[in-house]
């Protein structure tokens, strides 16, 4: 056996130059945006208040808290609980179906393949974006002021968020459909509509399935926080005994919302495989 | 020209027809009885929801007037007539939509840094014991699962009223969610290098910092580039729960029905979440080349 092997330095670096020989802007580069970053987050933390005194206030405040949780304990209010629960449930299944109701015929418009004309596509785009950059909670608030209190404008806040998330999601996968199919039935002599409900559809139906079902998932996390502002469902009670410093009640709602959560992700989890296959998860 | 197109004998025809006919039968009961399921379950949830379609048709003209009304200034005019007067406080709002950025941003740092430190715990591939990946990724869940603004609520009952709530809120959500997809990336990273790296006797941070991190960080960055996008619009409604930003403005201005702020606010925030979405996505662009803009 040899020794570790004597290596010619200067030949390695006259081999591979630009492993060697790189610009200084490239080699500060990094150095910089870590630097730039966190001079940032420091402006953040003094700018919103931090102190080390107040947030080690505030840890011990919370260490009292998560004590006093313990053991969970719904008191005598498990029915009240239960049909909360049971409405946010029904909040996000209905929220959701109603999205992707109406945001079908809308994804066709806003699809490249289906609608050449920019000047068409364009609007109906933005329209989506903008209804998306608004968070469902500010939803909530508006159709509160519409329909009054109540899980109703929680499933309307949350049918019309997702119309934007499903718009958007549904024409992405319209693009993505094969054209072929289409081709097919416009050289069988089909009309527009023909090659919309048996080129496309059956494409990109399953995908859209499983988008909404994904959906369904992610709206009872959205279903159960909507009650905050007054819209309904489980998110209400919470807020409720967290004001009134319950905190038995309020680790028991929060139990009782990852229980859901969970059951919930392992239904849709199975029907989705069920519907499309393992591949396509996202 | 004229191609004759063969036929198949009747009784190998009747055959394949009747077993094609029972296969349709069958998918179409399917499809029929997972549709009635379906329905029923609809129906049931409109009970649940007390949905009420008549106050829907009723009021849904409000609905459409409450934009009409969020675009009328005071005077009357349509909003766009008078940019002074609709955006007449937008010195305050600025300021709020800044402090709802850095708070989006101070809470993703943090949320990632903590998921960085997580993720090799719950990563299958990495993870030093069982027991810890166990109890790691049931942390992970717990702060994913439980939304942001629960936390919110929480934290401002402990750290008082104002961002920091808000901030921490958000970097727990981050932690949870971050730490998932990271841990996922480092199960998809090559253990090649690992190996070399432990065949020369280091110790599993040496493995990490060497083996593993040079391949994941530009995942991790975009990633967590991502998640900033997200928490700008979980940030901008931080404020309804006292937790800071923009939305403590907005929830005055819905529940006072000061109309045409409602929509000067929505609107500055509808930009601000464009322009942080473009810039973010050609950022992702630029950094780690057009696979990862997704």
């Amino acid at each position: 056996m040899t020794g570790p092997q004597q290596v010619e330095t200067r030949e390695i670096r006259a081999r591979y130059p630009d492993v060697f020989n790189r610009p200084a802007l490239a080699r500060l580069a990094t150095p910089a945006m870590i630097v730039a970053a966190f001079a940032i987050l420091i402006y953040g933390l003094v700018d919103l208040d931090f102190s080390p005194s107040r947030f080690l206030a505030g840890l011990s405040q919370l260490g009292w808290i998560s004590l006093m949780m313990i053991p969970p304990d719904p008191g005598s209010s498990l029915p009240v609980y239960l049909k909360a629960l049971g409405e946010t449930l029904s909040i996000a299944l209905l929220g959701t179906t109603l999205a992707a109701l109406f945001a079908l015929p809308v994804s066709l418009l806003a699809a490249r393949n289906v609608v050449p004309s920019k000047i068409l596509r364009f609007p109906v785009r933005r329209l989506l974006d903008s209804i998306r950059g608004v968070d469902t909670l500010i939803w909530a608030l508006v159709w509160i002021n519409v329909v009054g209190l109540g899980p109703f404008a929680g499933v309307l806040a949350i049918a019309v968020s997702d119309f934007g998330a499903f718009g958007k999601l549904f024409s992405e996968a319209i693009e993505g459909a094969d054209q072929k199919q289409v081709e097919g039935i416009r050289a069988s002599g089909g009309s527009a509509l023909h090659e919309i409900r048996f080129g496309l559809l059956p494409q990109v139906l399953p995908v859209i399935a499983g988008q909404v079902l994904y959906f369904v998932e992610s709206n009872t996390r959205s279903a159960t926080i909507i009650g905050i502002v007054g819209a309904g469902g489980i998110g209400l009670q919470l807020a409720e005994q967290i004001r009134v410093l319950e905190w038995q009640k309020v680790s028991f709602l929060i139990l009782m919302i990852l229980v859901a959560v969970a059951a919930i992700d392992f239904i849709s989890g199975k029907l989705r495989f069920a519907i499309i296959g393992r591949r396509a998860i996202a | 020209m004229t191609v004759a197109v063969s036929i198949l004998p009747e009784q190998q025809l009747a055959v394949l027809n009747a077993a094609y006919r029972q296969a349709v039968a069958r998918r179409r009961w399917r499809l029929l009885l997972g549709a009635g399921i379906f329905a029923a379950a609809l129906i049931l949830a409109a009970i649940g929801a007390e949905v009420n379609l008549r106050t829907l048709f009723t009021y849904f003209g409000n609905f459409i007037s409450y934009f009409d009304r969020i675009f009328t200034l005071d005077s009357g005019q349509r909003v766009w007539t008078d940019l002074g007067e609709w955006l007449w406080g937008w010195r305050k709002w600025l300021k709020m939509l800044g402090e709802t950025l850095l708070i989006s941003y101070v809470g993703t740092l943090i949320g990632a840094t903590f998921a960085f430190a997580l993720n090799f715990f719950a990563a299958e591939n990495t993870s030093p014991a069982p027991w810890l990946r166990f109890a790691v990724r049931r942390l992970l869940e717990f702060a994913r699962t439980v939304p942001g603004i629960v936390f919110a609520l929480i934290f401002v009952i402990a750290f008082g009223l104002g961002p920091m709530a808000g901030v921490l809120a958000i970097a727990i959500h981050s932690t949870g969610a971050l730490g998932k997809l990271f841990s996922e990336i480092v199960e998809n990273a090559d253990m090649k290098p690992v190996e070399g790296i432990r065949s020369t006797g280091a110790s599993w941070l040496s493995c990490m910092r060497f083996a593993i991190v040079p391949q994941v960080t530009a995942s991790y960055a975009s990633y967590a580039l991502l998640r900033f996008e997200i928490n700008v619009r979980e940030a901008s409604v931080m404020g309804f729960v006292g937790a800071g930003g923009i939305g403590q403005e907005l929830v005055v201005a819905i529940r006072k029905f000061y109309y045409s702020d409602v929509s000067a606010i929505l609107v500055t925030i509808i930009v601000t979440v464009f322009i942080i979405d473009i810039t973010t996505g050609w950022l992702r662009g630029r950094l780690f080349g057009k696979e990862a803009r997704t």
